[in-house]
């Protein structure tokens, strides 16, 4: 064992050792309630979450008469934001990359890479998460040596050892210039590659123990995991941004009709939402690009998502790549469109359910988490004003009904040099 | 403004970088010494004039005056392409008959928002390798290079950063690579077809320079000096002892050729070119403020200073703003220890802060980052005015740039650049509804063709789009 994992075999036996926190019967009261699907806030809501699971939500919903409230002095109260398609828990700090598992493109592997592996709870990228409102994420893509960048998994941002939600909940490919980059350089031999690839999954699941052919290009390991994508049992998220390639992606379900499709990124999809829409395939949309920073963004704007979702297209917000803490300014943006002329955005109810109970269904997992509807997870957030203002944030944050530290290193060095000036002792020794 | 250009840029150009001191030499100098310290400061000067523009009257307003002044229902005239009045009516103000006049009810009023450090036109849209020309990574020491030589007019970035960033000037400088990495420029976000029709009339110069990692990375893996930090500062010290070297052999009529270096650098020492120097960590930033005693310049401002506010007092002592982000946090080792609260603990501190983009998406919300800040600021107890956050935009960058007489605050006399937005700019629902340089309507959202489309974007799909 290198040091390198010793030192993570350490950490995940300290990690364990810390006693699970216990979910929490808890009422909230008086709250400006925020169901998170798409639904209006609602004044003077109560929500109550028993064994971890919402019971109940909403105006006058009855207090039981064993529970303490938690008096929310109407401020706002919604479901905890999922952010999918981030890097959460695989990287430490992004440059320094001893510390940064989301590349492996020395790796032999690519489809079979299987990504819950590295999750680091202890990460301070989950902590500052956590502390902004963060509850869930989907984790994804890997930089590999092929088009497929791995399998994603659904993660909660709590603080104990027990991240992963979902291991290998959906696999992850890039058409567009990144995966022509490393399928030979061009379009071409992505589409080539992703045929190939698929058809040596389904060869494989015919005779799963016997011998391949003797021209396979995949390893067993990638061709093994692709099986669940041809059989569309595993969604295959699709990285695509030009109108073509967003074309291509959908076209891909003739000659593989079982695949689960979903758009990550979709810059152009405002060109081709009613395709997108027909063919019922949801996207994760990246939120404010309005720059033509590659030849496949050329008609990059802010009211993609808008436009999308008016013409019937089902999208969220995610794959923005830097702090997911983020996502309720982007959310934000969205809404101050509306009174752009001639631009398109969300109204605020639907901003916000693009950022919880829309990523949530995404992932398939609109049933468990991402809104206050009863039989979902107790996650919920207190904020100190409407959470999509930018002068807003988190004051209180609750996972499966467990409330969490909003400690982290940045709030450590804000107590630290909270005046610079040192005192009698160094601030070394403020702590 | 053709007034005010005679004054600031054809003193540039008859002025020699000769000191008075050569007389003390008793010496003439020789042809060869008058050719390396008589020259053109100003080679690529400014080409830019105001468009035309109509006098302008917003009534019921909330004014921002940029300067930490608040007016509510307040009234603002432009006029020749200058803020002519503000105040709390239009009363008293000469407005003349061909006016425009606005009803500002419900919306605000800002001085056109400055970023003091973009890559726009030197890393434009689309970020191609053809477009890479922000940093010449072929020495750690480029004062030659000057980024105006390579910005591209046509960069998309531009118009996003007026239409939805409510951005009127703009300082583009090199990139981080080298530790120093070349003159930075100052332009009018304006349009045109070459970079002297965008330059800032009469902005100085500044020098980028650059702290930490940057450097000694891209250095030390061309195995080279430096490759440690202690080797950016030996480097660094070497080149400013040539520097003095160099000035003193000009004040003493002593040089025989002409060195782009070196006139870059001397002109840091003589006072005329401002230092803004890329530099994340407070120790270094301490450090770097000796050597600039050591070497006999200031430092105007220290970019990317996400830890700041571990020394706000000494940054405080030596009137040196800090160029922020609001919450950018961990993407590199020396950022490992930012904080939301850096503003707010630097502003408590009595320290200058100035938000700053770095990025062609942050340019278009700095005004979203202040509000950030202001909220961080508040939650840990610090109180900061909505109207003095709004100066992080306006006259902080304005100061840090040199062209605070000109521009950065609702003065009258002060050049027309003005934002009209549709709500509370701190407010993430709120965008720009009109920009004005220098008195003319350049952004109207209510307007289609009120929108500059750059020659990129023609005939490609979105041409015209609302971006």
């Amino acid at each position: 064992m290198s040091a390198h994992r010793l030192m993570r075999a350490a950490l995940g036996a300290l990690l364990a050792s810390a006693a699970p926190a216990m979910a929490q019967d808890m009422a909230i009261t008086n709250a400006r309630l925020v169901i998170g699907d798409g639904t209006p806030p609602i004044e003077n809501g109560t929500v109550v979450v028993r064994g971890g699971k919402v019971v109940a939500a909403g105006a006058g919903v009855a207090l039981p008469g064993d529970l303490k409230p938690i008096d929310a002095g109407g401020r706002w109260v919604t479901p905890g934001l999922v952010v999918a398609v981030t890097d959460l828990g695989l990287v430490d700090v992004e440059a320094v990359d001893d510390s940064n598992d989301s590349g492996a493109a020395k790796a032999p592997f690519s489809a079979g890479l299987d990504i819950a592996a590295a999750i680091n709870p202890a990460a301070q990228p989950i902590a500052i998460a956590r502390a902004g409102g963060v509850t869930r994420a989907a984790v994804a893509p890997l930089g590999t040596s092929g088009i497929f960048r791995g399998q994603g998994a659904v993660i909660d941002l709590g603080a104990d050892p027990r991240a992963v939600v979902q291991p290998r909940a959906f696999q992850y490919v890039d058409l567009g210039e990144a995966g022509a980059a490393v399928a030979g350089g061009s379009r071409v031999a992505v589409l080539a590659s992703l045929r190939n690839a698929l058809a040596e999954a389904r060869e494989l699941a015919l005779a799963p123990a016997g011998n391949r052919r003797d021209d396979v290009l995949l390893t067993r390991t990638d061709a093994a995991a692709l099986i669940a994508v041809v059989t569309g049992r595993q969604p295959l998220y699709v990285r695509a941004d030009r109108a073509a390639d967003i074309r291509m992606a959908l076209n891909l379900r003739e000659e593989f009709p079982a695949l689960k499709l979903t758009l990550v990124g979709a810059t152009e999809g405002w060109m081709v939402a009613g395709e997108i829409a027909a063919a019922g395939v949801p996207v994760i949309a990246t939120p404010l690009t309005d720059l033509p920073q590659s030849f496949e963004r050329l008609g990059a704007t802010q009211s993609n998502v808008g436009r999308m979702a008016a013409g019937g297209v089902r999208v969220a917000l995610g794959a923005f790549f830097d702090q997911p803490r983020y996502a309720p300014q982007y959310a934000g943006n969205l809404v101050a469109l509306n009174r752009v002329p001639g631009a398109r955005g969300l109204s605020w109810d639907k901003a916000f359910a693009a950022i919880s109970s829309g990523p949530a269904e995404i992932l398939g997992m609109g049933e468990r988490f991402g809104s206050l509807r009863a039989g979902r997870a107790g996650d919920v957030v207190v904020w100190d004003g409407d959470p999509l203002e930018l002068t807003s944030g988190a004051v209180r944050v609750f996972i499966d009904g467990v409330e969490q530290p909003l400690e982290n290193h940045q709030t450590r060095l804000r107590e630290r040099y909270r005046s610079p000036a040192e005192g009698s002792l160094p601030k070394a020794y403020d702590w | 403004m053709r007034g005010f250009r005679a004054v600031l840029c054809g003193a540039a150009l008859v002025l020699t970088a000769a000191a008075p001191g050569i007389a003390r030499d008793k010496k003439e100098p020789g042809a060869a010494a008058k050719a390396a310290t008589q020259f053109n400061k100003d080679p690529y000067p400014s080409t830019y004039r105001p468009y035309p523009g109509q006098p302008v009257l917003i009534t019921g307003a909330t004014i921002y005056d940029g300067k930490g002044g608040r007016i509510e229902g307040g009234a603002l005239l432009l006029r020749d392409g200058k803020v002519a009045a503000v105040g709390a009516s239009a009363a008293g103000f000469d407005v003349p008959g061909d006016a425009l006049r606005i009803d500002g009810s419900g919306k605000f009023v800002t001085p056109g928002i400055i970023d003091i450090h973009s890559h726009l036109g030197d890393y434009p849209s689309p970020a191609v390798e053809a477009h890479s020309d922000g940093n010449e990574m072929t020495d750690p020491i480029t004062p030659n290079v000057w980024a105006e030589h390579s910005v591209w007019p046509q960069d998309p970035g531009f118009s996003r950063a007026l239409a939805n960033g409510g951005v009127t000037a703009l300082q583009i400088l090199p990139g981080s690579g080298n530790l120093m990495g070349g003159r930075g420029v100052t332009l009018k976000n304006v349009p045109a077809r070459t970079v002297q029709g965008m330059k800032f009339p009469g902005a100085p110069y500044s020098l980028k320079m650059a702290c930490g990692e940057n450097p000694k990375r891209v250095y030390g893996e061309k195995g080279r000096m430096p490759s440690t930090r202690m080797g950016n500062f030996a480097v660094n010290r070497e080149t400013w002892i040539k520097a003095q070297e160099y000035r003193r052999k000009r004040d003493e009529g002593k040089l025989e050729t002409r060195d782009l270096k070196m006139e870059t650098l001397a002109g840091v020492l003589d006072g005329e070119i401002l230092i803004q120097n890329h530099c994340y960590r407070a120790d270094e930033m301490a450090l770097v403020l000796d050597m600039a005693k050591e070497a006999g310049y200031k430092v105007t401002t220290f970019h990317h200073a996400v830890e700041s506010y571990k020394i706000g007092d000494l940054l405080r002592a030596n009137e040196v703003c800090s160029a922020i982000w609001a919450d950018w946090w961990g993407f590199k080792m020396e950022a490992y220890d930012a904080i939301p609260e850096n503003a707010g603990i630097l502003h408590k501190a009595g320290a200058c802060v100035v938000i700053h983009s770095d990025d062609e998406n942050g340019i278009q919300r700095l005004n979203q980052e202040a509000a950030k800040a202001q909220g961080d600021a508040r939650r840990m107890g610090i109180e900061i005015p909505d109207a003095e956050v709004i100066r992080w935009l306006t006259a902080n960058p304005a100061r840090a740039m040199g062209i605070d007489a000109l521009t950065g605050s609702l003065e009258p006399g002060k050049m027309g650049d003005v934002v009209l937005w549709n709500g509370n700019p701190l407010s993430v629902y709120s965008r720009p509804e009109k920009v004005w340089v220098d008195g003319a309507l350049l952004f109207d959202a209510n307007d289609r063709k009120r929108r500059p489309v750059s020659d990129f974007e023609l005939g490609q799909p979105g041409e015209g789009d609302v971006k």
